[in-house]
Order: C-alpha cells, then structure tokens, then sequence
C-alpha cells in the first residue's frame, strides 16, 4: 500500500529516492546523513507526546506486559518437562490435576499478552494517525504563512514529497518502529536475564554467536548499501533518460533517431541490472546468513546444553535446557531486528529534517497596523467607521503619538517613491523606481522579459519586502498597512491563471466569499465569461479539476477575470497572458480585462499594442530601471527605445 | 496479462526456475533441525549418550550449513532473475515505444510512460522477487513443518491441521475486509496531497485574495477525514496480531496437554515434544507471511496493468512491402483529404482538403486554436496517416515510401519542440550525424543561431541542460530550426517555431531562406499576419477545412478571416514584447 501511496505522490523526477517499499529500504539502503539525531528524535517525540503521553505509557506497559506473557510461556516449558512431565512417567495413575492448573495459570497470562498486544496495536493507530493529522495541518498553516519568496527558492516536487514521503516514513517510526525497539529492548533484556537463570555456561555461548552475527552483518551491510548508493546513481540516470527521451519522443521520431535512443538506454538499463543485481543479492544474502547462524546457534547450545545435563555440571535440566534453547531463538531475533529499525528510524528522521526546517521557516512577517474598514460620509464630510458594508472603505489610521484615530478614503492612488529591490540583498533587481498612478490611471509597463514589470507589481501587494524607498497607498506607507487588508483592496490577474479544485461557482466566488449565486454570475457576464460556462455540461456547476485543466487557455483566463471582478478591488494588477490564444477567445478576454479595468487603478504589465496605446502612462523598462515614460504619443515622438519596441525595427543612429 | 509479462523473463529463465528450487532446499534442511533436535534430547541427553549428541550435533550443524548455502544461492539467483527481468522489461518497453507513431504517443502521457518506465518496473522487480522467493518458501515452509508433525504424532499434527484453516480463514477475511477499506482510503489521502499541491502552485492566488485561513480550514477537514477513514481501515489490519498470537498459545497450551498425556503414556518422547512446538511455530508464521506475500503481489498487479498497456500496444504506422526510398521533389497534392485522431470520432479534424503545392514555393498557414493547422502538416511527413483521401509528396503517396526516407526529406520542427542533453554541436548533428562543424555553423547562420552560440563561452560545445532549460525559448527555437535545416530537406515544415523570435529577427530567417534553400518547399505555420505576409501563397484554416489558399493581397481582399486577422493585429492585439 505504501507503493501506490508514493506512486500518486510521485509525479515529478526527483520523487525516486528510497520511498518506502521500494528498493533501499531497511536496513540495505545507503544511510542519509543528518545532522544531530538526538535532537531531531527528542522533537518528533514531543511532538506525539504532546497530544498522547498517556497513550504512549499505556503502550509501553502494555509492550511490558504481553513481553512477560511471552517470557512465562517460555519458562513453562522448563516446569512442563521437570515437574509435571517426568516425574509422572511411568506412574500407574498419574495425577494430572496439577498440570491442568499450571496450564490455566499460563492460559491467564497468554489471555493477557494477546489483550496487550491488542490493545497496543489500537493506540499506536490514533497516535500514529493522529500525529501525523497534526504535523500534516501544522504544516500546512505554516506553508500557507510563508513568504513567497520561499516557493521561489524550493522546488515544488520537493515540497509535496514532504507531504507523501516525509510524512509516511514518519508515521511507520512512530506507529511501528519505535514500539518494536521499544519491544526489542524489552525482550532482550528480560531474555537475557532469564537465560542467565537458567544457565550461565550456555548465555555465555549464546552471546559468543551473537557477537559473530552482528560482525557478519555489519560486513554485508556494508557491501550492501554500496551497491544500493550505485543503484542509486544509476536509477538516476535511467530516470533522467526516460524522462528526456518520453518528453521528447515526437522529436526522436521526426529525425528518424530511434535506434540512437535506444541503444543510449539500453547502456544505462545495463548498468542499472547491474548494479541493481548486485545490491539485492547482498541484501538477499542478509536473511539467510542471519537465520542460518541463528541455526547455528541453536545447534551449538543443544549440543553444549546437552553435554551439561547429561554431566550435571551446571545444574541445567532436561525442561531447563528445552527453556533456554527455546530463549535462544528469541534472543536472536530482535538484535536483528533493532539494527532494521534503527535504520528506518534514522530515514524517519531524515524527513522529519526536512519537515521540521519547513515548520522553522519564518513566516511573513506583518507589522501593519492600518486596517480596512467599512466606511460612511457624515453630513460634515467625515469619515465614520460603519460596521455593514457600504461600498465606501476607507483606511483606519491609528496615531500613536497624538492617540487619535484618523479615517482616510480608499481611492487606489499608489506612488512609488525611489524604490530599489532584489531578490537578494546582494543582487538589486529594481532601481530608484518612481511613479505615481492616480486613482482611475492605467500605467503600461513594457520591456523585455527580466526587466522588472512583474517583480514591480508584486512589490505593491507586498509579495516581497523593498530594500530601499518607499510605497504609498493612498498616501499611507505600505508597510503600515495590514497585509491582508492591503491585498484585500488589490485585484490581481495573473499570466499562468490558477483555478482550483471545485465548481466554476466556486471558484469566481473565490474573490468574494460571501458573494451570491447572482452576483457571481453579473462578474461572469462582465468577464465575458458567462457564455462558455453555460455551454459547459454542468453550467456553473461544472466541477474543474487539476488546474481546470478541461478548460482551455482562454476559459481559464475569463475565469480568473471574473474572479478578480467579483472582489471590485479599486487597484488592479493586470498580467497579460502572452500566449497564443486564437483570435476570437483573445478578443473575450481583451474585452472581458478592459470592462474589468474601468473605473479603477490598473497596472497593467502589456503584451498587447492597444492595452499600452490607450494607457495613460507607459512605463519602459529595462534591466530595472525605468527608462522611458509618458503616453503613446509623445514616446513615439522621442524614437527611443518604446519606439523600437514598437515598430520592431532597430533605430539606425 | 501473465503471459506477456513472462515472455519478458528470457535468459533469466533458468535463474527464475532456480531460486525457488533452492528456497525449498532451504527451507527442508531448516526443517530438518527440530527433529534432530528431538533426537539429541531423547537418544542424547535422556539416554546419557554423549556420542550420540556429538553425531546428531554435527548432522544439525551440517543441516544449517547446507541451509546457509541454498539460501545465499537463492538469494543470488533471485536477485539475479529480479533484476534481469526488470531490464527486460524496461528494453522491451523502451523498444516498443520507439516504434510508437505519434497516435500511440498520444495515447499515453509523458508522464505515463516515465511513470511505467521507473516506479511500475520497480515495483515489478520487488514483486517479482517476492513471488520467486517468498511465496515457494513459504508454502513449502508450512508443507515440511506440517509432514514433520504428522511423521512425529499424527494426532498432534491434526491439532495445527485444526488451526491452519481456522487461522487462515481469519486470515483471508483480515486481508479482504483491509483492501476494501484500504482502497477507500487511498483517493481521499490522493485529493488531499492534490490539494496541497494546487496551494503550492496558487499560492500567489490564495495570498492575493487573502484565502490561507480558508485554505487552513479546508485542509484542516480533509485531514481530520482522513484520519478516520485511516484509523478504521488500520483498525482492521491490527487484528493480524491478536489472532495469530491467540492461535500460536492455543496450540502451545493444547500440545503442552495433549503431549504430556501422551508422553506419560509413552506414546511420544520428550525431545518430540519440544520439536512439535517448535513446528507451531514454523508452520503459523509462514501462514502469516503468505497473507503479507498475497497484500503485496495484489499491490503489484496495478503496476503489472499498466506495464502491460505498454508492452501490447501496436505501432499504427508500418513500412509499406516494397517501399520507395527516393524523394523526387519537394511537390505536395492533397487529393481530398480527411483526418482524424480517433478511427471512431464523429467529426473529422480536417475535412476534404485540396491542395497543391509545387516544389520550392513557401506557403504560409494562418488559421486559430484548432483549425487544425498542425494536424495538416503533421501528415505531410506521415506522423499520422491519412483517414480518407490521398497525400502525395514528390508525385508518389506517402505510404509507399520508406518512412526515414520521407521524414529525411521532409523535416518538421515541431511546435512543442525539445532539446536534448548535450553540446549545441551533438544537438544540431540529429539532423545528419556526419554534418561537419563548418555545415552545422552554416546552418545556424541561416537560422540566426550562429549570432547568440558565439556569444556563448563554449560557443558550439556549450552543454545544453536537460530539457534545454539555460536557453531561452528564442533561441532553443532557432536552433530546432537549424538542427531541421541541417538534413537538407526537400520540404521544410515550421510549426509556429518563431513565436518567440522577436520580428525583426524572424524576418532576416525567412530571408535566408529564400535565398539560401530556395529549391525546397517551405511550409510556414504563424500566428503572426508578418510572419506569413511575404509568403507565395497564404492557407487560411478554419474549423479543419481550408477557407483561403492565395497571395497576401488577394486574401485582403477577399477572405474576411484574414483580414479580420490583419486588422486585429495591425490596429489592436498584436504582440508587444522584445523577444530574445
């Protein structure tokens, strides 16, 4: 099940590393390496212990007890043979009234073991499960705090594999891993002791073939994950070919390089059975050589054990010697065992690593105290804060020197005041940007790709943080306003249109929660997207799903057109698809984007000559600075670079 | 499903039948421990006989070793026989998609077939190696376990006969009652992992419109679902335990009894005992691993599917008996043509198409989203095969030529075009594999390549990264063109392959055409009005038929698509980026 599990969780490249189940796993895979353990182990526990201390101690005892009802049936074996056996062989009436209460005496405590192991296998399911219910929501409202910034900088892939494979390694050490050392230790403790009750000469054998079982595995081990670290190597490579070659396949076949392809694959795929031939067959090795000196043992110990009882040096008797060799086997497979889940438990950790640094990563941080709230007009022209809404909001501004309280109208006037911006410290992206839209404008920005447009927009929402200068809305500094109202009172439009998974309702309703079935319909109509969506099968109940991706290009764009309509924010952050849409579903969404635009702030990053022809100011941009600005007109007039940009011909000087 | 999955298996055939012969020598060897057990304690340690233990110990030790040995060969043998059979299936796959025609590709996803390639073969190779091993092992573990008992005491062995079936029903109905459940559960823990993924990917939505408390809630209640849907289906699963360490002390108890009677009785020795209880043991644990092999071999059939799918998929073009391997001219008839993607789809995506085209004319192709224009020169070079209808090209249809000699002389650059990894140089060399530096430069001069790859530090052997990702869309663009010019080709076919070519430069290339290879045929498929203006003749598509087949100026004036096209573009729409 775990297989099918990492197989949906999968769906990039980089998601064939040793997933549980596959190959690797155990205690044949190459160890990952982290850094302090201890530490990592003492939080994952805290973290279960935090909501199921008392169900981990009821494991524990019940772990105490079902080892002891194991343990008293082993021992039973001893007072089977010497006290109820023996001494009735040969007996003319053997009472047997003895041996039937001794029997229901061990029945009690094998009733009891299997209630315990019952019992613990029930718990170990809510902690398991719950804890990873918990770590999954905890990590989640940690991600949907985070800055954008850190969904540039780590890989998509990778972040879900935290959600599939990260969690589910942690769910097997905390459901399974943990108890069975739990239960190892115990075991091998407690049949230590025993043993050395029953014989001290024979322990010390049995310790003697142990301590050679643990070198033959540590030396196989060692052979295996060498094979498996090159089977690693080489699953990577097939992988990176396959996923070249199957992306590319339409290609290969047009050049007629079939036969190329193929033997560049074959190479590889005889590497990987080779090495992959190897690291099993050392792995495979494992089970045998470890059960075979377990035998090995076994037999040893009968012997010895024997030569003791018939020589009597020892004091070991007949049942005495049945106990221990029975201990023998016991003994021998948790120390296996613990080495096994001593590993799974360190790939445990190494997920919990990655989920961990996610849940330690700083959330956006949001020192706005400036809020956005209903507003009405008093009769002397003052703004009072309403508590339903009124279509009029303004910016409740709180000052702290003089302890008043100042409404101002939101209207959508942005000025951008000499700002520098990188992504990095280092590196500045955006310099001494100045700019002023006031509220109704629509700025253009134009220029190559790198040259900023985006980057600039998503400093007025405050997707990043500027380094230096200043953003004012409505003659406030961004930075004194709350995110959340700031992003409230900003429509965006972005290229690569988003959709969820839900109904076509629910996602335009997305803009605006508490919208009306009527409502979402009347921004349809304005986003020009009300006639396909009623052409769908189910109208505005059409379910859309991985991305809307049963709708076109176009559909999605009126989508997210509509969506941003709902919200009727006063500043709009308009990013024109490049794309190719055919001519018609452009004409829709060009029409849908310019009813949306009326009447509000728009920045608009164009790729369409009539957006940035009837702009009222176009900014161009290059290598992040603004080069150019000033209407259609007079930049045509000045044949500078808006010019070549729009004729397409170099300037000859 | 078996048989095609066996035929794969070949020269490990002899490893496969192997590996389980030995785990069954192991497993009797291991089984043969307990009853020289019995004998150490009844003729040895009873009797006082110390030879007898050191005979009977060295026969045990001699059991173990032999043991050992089997298995390390089996395990050999296995890994062997797995991992062989893996490669084969990967080559066989990995062939077979090679003959793929472009409908077959079609059919599977991209992602699909890595998926069948990687994690499916994987998964096969585990199971594979499991039934090799595992399930002869297993069985054979119970079969010798339970024959020693009722060689020992039939009566005794009738006890584990007993409780065999009884745990194996419970058994059997554990692992039925956990995969319905199993498989319940499954979806929902995929629909929320998707939606985590959907808020990775919108998360500039999620912060734009303010939603993440939204978003929380929502996920806080997918996941609470799935916890109880997982605590219930896992609540079956741990009945395992119990059940097994019920019957396990039931047996031990019964025999204890039932054995002690007997030994008093003389009817059974000590040392008997003492191996009957360890059989239990054997016998009830490999009932357990039978359950784990049939949860995981089941698992696998998924895999196996799809593997499968893959493996019998038919290639859906073939070489003609007797074909030609000469083009003679770059001239292209379409006598009536209809297509379409699917032999069962109602409306075809070109409908009855004409057209005739001479050798060295460029033809322009303008039409929207859907108006078929790829899929009309898609069949040109037989990507895919006519429904109805005829395609000459250089006077002879196109299903009488060897196909690598067509698609030699009719080079396309695809819309979604690839790059591999590699040098620009090994990259430019699919076009013709003996191509010297200096033609290959000459062909990146004609594609306007040349200018930014000197720019380059490495120029020519600068490493291409997979997928082409550290050029720019431009200028992987330019280069698919070059690489397609250096086949020299009678006809060239473009697919919007300028679409990230700023104009200008887009201009200079058609130029080189005309100038450099004005013998061959070039098809040009634009959204751009300019990029097709200067054409001989211009094909306006629409909904799969040709709507306009004339000059730029005889389409102005009379096809009201094209020049709905031209104005929108010249007055409105047009694209207004610097492209590089």
């Amino acid at each position: 099940m775990a297989e099918q599990k990492n197989q949906n969780g999968n769906k990039g490249p980089a998601g064939h590393g040793p997933g549980p189940g596959g190959p690797g796993r155990g205690p044949r895979g190459p160890r990952p390496k982290i850094e302090n353990p201890g530490k990592l182990f003492k939080r994952v526990m805290g973290y279960t212990l935090k909501d199921y201390a008392l169900g981990w101690i009821v494991v524990v005892i019940c772990i105490f007890a079902s080892v002891y009802a194991s343990l008293q049936g082993t021992m039973f074996m001893r007072t089977l043979i010497d006290s109820y056996i023996l001494p009735l062989i040969g007996r003319e009436s053997p009472d047997f009234g003895p041996l039937q209460g001794a029997i229901m005496r061990v029945a009690c405590f094998y009733a009891l073991g299997v209630a315990a192991s019952f019992t613990q296998s029930r718990i170990l399911i809510n902690i398991g499960q719950g804890t990873l219910r918990n770590i999954r929501n905890d990590m989640f409202e940690k991600m949907e705090s985070l800055p954008i910034k850190y969904f540039d900088t780590h890989a998509h892939g990778d972040i879900m594999s935290m959600y599939t494979n990260d969690i589910d390694t942690l769910r097997q050490m905390i459901s399974q891993s943990i108890p069975q050392m739990i239960n190892s230790a115990i075991t091998v403790v407690s049949v230590f002791v025993c043993m050395l009750v029953l014989d001290i000469p024979l322990t010390l054998v049995t310790l003697f073939m142990v301590g050679i079982m643990l070198i033959a595995t540590k030396k196989i081990g060692g052979l295996s994950s060498r094979y498996f670290l090159a089977q690693q190597k080489a699953i990577g490579a097939v992988n990176g070919c396959v996923e070249e070659t199957m992306t590319g396949q339409k290609v290969v076949k047009v050049f007629c390089h079939e036969k190329e392809s193929l033997d560049q694959f074959n190479a590889l795929n005889d590497q990987l059975f080779e090495s992959a031939y190897q690291a099993n067959r050392f792995a495979n090795i494992m089970g045998p050589v470890n059960a075979q000196l377990g035998n090995l043992s076994y037999v040893v110990c009968a012997v010895v054990g024997g030569i003791l009882a018939i020589t009597g040096v020892s004091g070991l008797t007949l049942g005495g010697l049945a106990s221990f060799l029975n201990f023998n086997k016991s003994f021998n497979m948790p120390i296996n065992q613990v080495s096994m889940q001593f590993n799974s438990i360190i790939m445990a950790l190494a997920g919990a690593d990655r989920i961990f640094k996610l849940m330690d990563e700083k959330p956006e941080v949001d020192q706005g105290y400036v809020e956005l709230v209903n507003a009405v007009r008093g009769a002397d022209g003052e703004l009072t804060e309403a508590k339903e809404r009124t279509g009029l909001w303004a910016w409740k501004h709180y000052h702290k020197a003089d302890n008043t309280t100042t409404y101002v109208e939101l209207t959508g006037d942005v000025v951008f005041d000499g700002v520098d911006f990188g992504y990095n410290d280092d590196k500045m992206i955006l310099h001494d940007i100045v700019l002023h839209a006031k509220p109704g404008q629509k700025i253009a920005f134009v220029g190559a790709t790198g040259a900023g447009k985006t980057t600039i927009t998503n400093l007025i929402n405050r997707f990043y943080d500027i380094q230096d200068g200043k953003i004012r809305y409505d003659n406030i500094n961004v930075n004194k306003i709350k995110k959340a109202d700031l992003r409230r009172s900003l429509g965006i439009v972005l290229q690569d249109t988003h959709l969820f998974t839900g109904t076509v309702m629910e996602n335009i309703r997305y803009g605006k929660m508490d919208a009306t079935d009527s409502e979402v319909k009347k921004a349809a109509v304005l986003a020009n997207a009300h006639g396909f969506i009623q052409r769908l099968p189910d109208g505005y109940d059409t379910m859309l799903h991985g991305d809307g991706a049963n709708l076109s290009q176009g559909q999605r764009q009126l989508l997210a057109i509509a969506r941003a309509a709902i919200a009727d924010p006063p500043v709009l952050i308009l990013d024109e698809a490049t794309s190719s849409i055919d001519t018609r579903t452009e004409k829709l969404v060009q029409q849908g984007m310019d009813a949306l635009m009326k009447g509000r702030t728009n920045f608009v990053i164009a790729h369409r000559l009539s957006t940035v022809k009837n702009s009222d100011c176009i900014i161009v941009l290059e290598q992040g600075r603004i080069i150019e600005r000033g209407t259609h007109d007079e930049l045509m007039e000045q044949q500078g670079k808006y010019y070549q940009l729009y004729t397409g011909n170099a300037v000859t000087a | 499903m078996l048989k095609t999955l066996g035929s794969h298996i070949k020269e490990f055939k002899k490893d496969s039948i192997l590996t389980p012969v030995f785990m069954i020598g192991e497993v009797i060897m291991e089984t043969i421990i307990p009853l020289l057990m019995a004998s150490i304690i009844d003729d040895g340690v009873t009797a006082g006989n110390m030879n007898h233990i050191y005979l009977i110990g060295a026969l045990m030790l001699a059991a173990a070793l032999c043991s050992l040995t089997l298995g390390i060969l089996g395990g050999q043998f296995g890994a062997r026989a797995s991992a062989g059979f893996a490669r084969n299936l990967r080559r066989a796959m990995y062939e077979n998609i090679q003959t793929f025609s472009f409908s077959n590709i079609d059919k599977f996803s991209t992602s699909g077939l890595v998926t069948r390639l990687t994690t499916d073969v994987t998964n096969m190779q585990n199971a594979y190696q499991m039934i090799l091993r595992m399930c002869m092992r297993a069985p054979a573990s119970l079969i010798c376990a339970m024959a020693m008992s009722f060689f020992i005491s039939p009566r005794l062995a009738s006890i584990y006969l007993v409780a065999v079936i009884l745990l194996g029903c419970v058994l059997a109905f554990i692992v039925s009652q956990a995969t319905k459940h199993f498989s319940q559960a499954f979806p929902k823990y995929d629909a929320l992992n998707e939606s985590v993924q959907e808020n990775v990917s919108a998360i500039r939505v999620v912060k734009a419109y303010v939603r993440e408390d939204h978003e929380i809630e929502k996920f806080k209640t997918a996941s609470g679902n799935l916890y109880k849907i997982f605590c219930k289906a896992e609540s079956i699963v741990i009945w395992n335990n119990p059940v097994m360490n019920f019957t396990v002390y039931a047996c031990i108890l019964l025999i204890s009894w039932t054995g002690a009677h007997m030994i008093v009785q003389e009817a059974l020795t000590t040392g008997q005992l003492m191996s009957m209880l360890t059989y239990c043991m054997n016998i009830l644990m490999s009932l357990m691993m039978l359950s784990m092999i049939f949860v995981m071999v089941t698992m696998s059939a998924a895999s196996a599917r799809r593997i499968c799918e893959v493996l019998n998929e038919k290639a859906d073009l073939a070489n003609p008996a007797e074909p030609v391997h000469e083009v003679k001219d770059g001239s292209i008839l379409f006598d009536n043509v209809s297509f379409s993607y699917k032999k069962d789809a109602k409306e075809p995506v070109l409908k009855n198409i004409n057209l005739e085209i001479k050798s060295g004319e460029t033809i322009g192709i303008i039409g929207g989203t859907g108006s078929a224009k790829s899929s009309l020169v898609n069949l040109i070079s037989r990507l895919y095969d006519v429904t109805e209808g005829r395609l000459l090209v250089g006077g002879v249809d196109v299903k009488n030529y060897d196909m690598e000699a067509l698609r030699n002389q009719v080079a396309v650059v695809l819309q979604n075009n690839v790059l591999f990894s590699g040098t620009i140089l090994e990259n430019l060399r699919w076009g013709d594999k003996e191509a010297t530096e200096e033609e290959c430069r000459h062909a990146c001069e004609l594609a306007c390549a040349d200018e930014f790859i000197q720019k380059m530090p490495e120029k020519y052997d600068t490493y291409i990264e997979q997928g082409g990702t550290n050029v720019s869309g431009g200028q992987k663009q330019r280069l698919c063109i070059a690489r397609a010019l250096l086949k020299k080709p009678k006809i060239l076919i473009l697919d919007d392959s300028t679409s990230a070519v700023d104009t200008a430069t887009d201009a200079r290339i058609r130029q080189a055409f005309a100038q450099s290879i004005p013998g061959t045929t070039k098809l040009i498929i634009a959204q751009r009005i300019s990029s097709v203006e200067q054409a001989d003749k211009i094909i306006v598509m629409h909904d799969g038929q040709i709507n306009g087949f004339a000059s730029h100026e005889e389409l102005l004036a009379g096809n009201d698509i094209y020049r709905e096209v031209y104005e929108a573009q010249v007055s409105g729409s047009g694209d207004f980026d610097e492209k590089k």
